[in-house]
């Protein structure tokens, strides 16, 4: 008994339990030292939750992009950074205009709201672009040709906004409505203006996205796409005409999710798409890349994680500036999801599926 | 004026010529069949005539437009469906939803509800499971679904690849009566089958394939006293 058991089990099999354990191990110890040590307040706990949700809540919004397209091309638009990138850039001088002009401090929501829409069309614009000019050539083409394409792309959008705006950061103006803290009834903690709207904006643009996914016929026909372009096309589905709806979608809710970035940062960089493009393709991956549930559930899980972890785990084992250790931390995590559930939180298993 | 014509069709895949020079017709309210051997160059023939293969020469004309140059998608709006070979219902989506996706392009929600309310007369299997997910289903109900899937575009012609394949005899035999009540209800049908036996007694006419050409066209009833047909694809000795 014992013995069939054991010729079942392979050494790396064993090795990689042994190293999961080890991780589970470290994480129950720093927790605990972490908590019994006193350090922090549960008001610190909320604070870092509440940041968590925020952060993770624009990564979701990126990640939808990565994954709806993954689903209908089965590829991965590397570029998806840069047109997260692109729409607060150029929403960015929209906002100085408005500011110098007065009118940003007398309608800071009307001009909010502005500034939104027109990084949605830009981001939207450019993945659409992206779609027409560098992948949908390539369409038949072997499925590394598209990504190194897609790579491509991003460094040439984002040495083009180097090269058009300069290297330096732009600070995105304040809205005086947003500074300090909406207390929580009846208790001492509160969450910051900024942090609300985001998490309030963002959730509200991931309700409409699932409805229109789960409920609309378009949504459905993206659905049927993904899983058989053929049979799709047989049932009358213009599937260009699906996947262009697929990088607008993308692409409006990867513009959306900059400006609340650049409300949270208050700052936009030729180069900030880099890290949370890297860290919502992370997230995607983690809740099943493919699967838009999973792609919100892996990035609130991620943001949380992320903002919660350097405290509650690595200050406990005694590690200085715990906090500089959060984006290693997110990439340990994807690394532990690749090895123990390769398929991520919600994903099918893609070969069974292709059978 | 035939419904459907096909002349002198020539589908290359990449290098590989796959069909040699296919000349066919499909009259309204007919039955026909196509029958032959895997690679033959059956579901190369209802592909080309859906739009999924481009000829690289001849003509496919429908109703005597040609539309040889069309997307898939376009040639659905024409009044031609098909239901695939190995079913490809959309595993993910419901039943319902399945055949809300084979209505895509019409608009007219009436006319949508009565088809399905047909679908589920003719499938009563699919009306029980309406709200089950397309993959948990069987092969048969997968079939069945992948008919009334077509069925729901309201088609002049419908092209059915397989029916029978992977089924049981007696769901076999169900399906086959479907087909011959959906035509009874006026809708011409060109069914490629492995099954000759099957496909000839429900056919009124038929072609037999072979290696990318028609190797004989005739009613269904002189094919199946054919000397050749019985040997090579009735099992005969």
């Amino acid at each position: 008994m014992l013995r069939r058991l054991l010729r079942r089990v392979s050494g790396t099999t064993v090795f990689m339990w042994l190293i999961g354990i080890a991780m589970l191990v470290v994480v129950v110890w720093g927790v605990y030292a972490t908590l019994s040590s006193g350090r922090y307040k549960a008001s610190d706990w909320i604070d870092l939750t509440v940041y968590g949700i925020a952060q993770g809540s624009v990564y979701a919004l990126i990640a939808l992009g990565y994954t709806l397209v993954y689903g209908i091309l089965r590829m991965i638009n590397f570029a998806h950074s840069e047109v997260f990138m692109s729409g607060p850039f150029i929403g960015y001088f929209v906002a100085m205009a408005l500011s110098q002009s007065g009118f940003f401090n007398r309608q800071p929501f009307v001009s909010l709201i502005i500034v939104l829409l027109v990084a949605m069309t830009v981001s939207t614009t450019i993945a659409v672009l992206l779609e027409r000019i560098a992948y949908r050539p390539l369409r038949r083409a072997p499925r590394l040709v598209p990504l190194i394409t897609a790579i491509g792309a991003s460094y040439f959008l984002q040495y083009t906004f180097l090269g058009l705006f300069g290297s330096g950061i732009k600070g995105y103006p304040e809205v005086a409505q947003l500074k300090g803290y909406w207390p929580f009834p009846g208790t001492s903690s509160g969450i910051l203006r900024t942090q609300a709207v985001v998490i309030v904006s963002a959730f509200v643009m991931l309700a409409i996205l699932y409805v229109f996914v789960q409920r609309t016929k378009t949504g459905k026909a993206m659905q049927a796409v993904s899983e058989d372009k053929d049979a799709a096309a047989l049932m009358g589905i213009d599937v260009d005409r699906i996947i262009v709806i697929t990088f607008v979608v993308g692409g409006a809710l990867a513009g959306a999710a900059g400006v609340l970035y650049a409300l949270l940062f208050k700052q936009v960089k030729f180069d900030m798409g880099f890290l949370p493009g890297i860290k919502a393709f992370t997230a995607a991956v983690l809740g099943g890349i493919g699967n838009v549930n999973g792609a919100m559930l892996g990035s609130l899980f991620l943001g949380i994680s992320e903002s919660l972890f350097p405290n509650l785990v690595l200050d406990g084992l005694g590690l200085p500036a715990p906090y500089q250790l959060k984006d290693a931390l997110a990439f340990i995590m994807l690394v532990a999801v690749l090895i123990f559930r390769p398929t991520g939180i919600l994903g099918e298993r893609l070969a069974v599926k292709k059978a | 004026m035939a419904l459907l014509e096909l002349q002198d069709i020539h589908t290359y895949y990449g290098a590989i010529h796959a069909l040699k020079g296919i000349s066919i017709h499909v009259d309204e309210g007919e039955i026909v069949t196509l029958i032959g051997a895997n690679g033959a160059g059956k579901s190369t023939t209802l592909n080309t005539i859906c739009g999924l293969q481009h000829p690289r020469s001849g003509s496919v004309t429908l109703k005597g437009e040609s539309i040889q140059h069309l997307p898939a998608h376009e040639i659905v709006t024409r009044g031609v469906a098909q239901a695939p070979e190995g079913r490809r219902v959309f595993g993910r989506l419901n039943v319902t939803e399945n055949l809300e996706m084979g209505a895509f392009v019409r608009v007219d929600k009436d006319g949508i509800k009565r088809d399905m309310e047909r679908v589920f007369t003719l499938f009563p299997r699919l009306k029980e499971r309406a709200k089950q997910v397309a993959g948990t289903l069987s092969g048969g109900e997968q079939q069945m679904l992948a008919i009334g899937r077509a069925l729901m575009a309201s088609p002049r012609l419908l092209l059915l690849d397989e029916p029978s394949m992977g089924l049981a005899p007696i769901l076999v035999e169900a399906i086959f009566d479907t087909i011959t009540e959906i035509n009874a209800q006026g809708t011409t049908v060109l069914l490629v089958e492995q099954n000759a036996l099957i496909a000839l007694s429900v056919a009124s006419r038929g072609y037999v394939m072979e290696t990318g050409s028609i190797r004989l066209a005739d009613t269904a009833e002189a094919l199946r006293n054919n000397e050749m047909v019985r040997r090579v694809y009735l099992g005969e000795t």
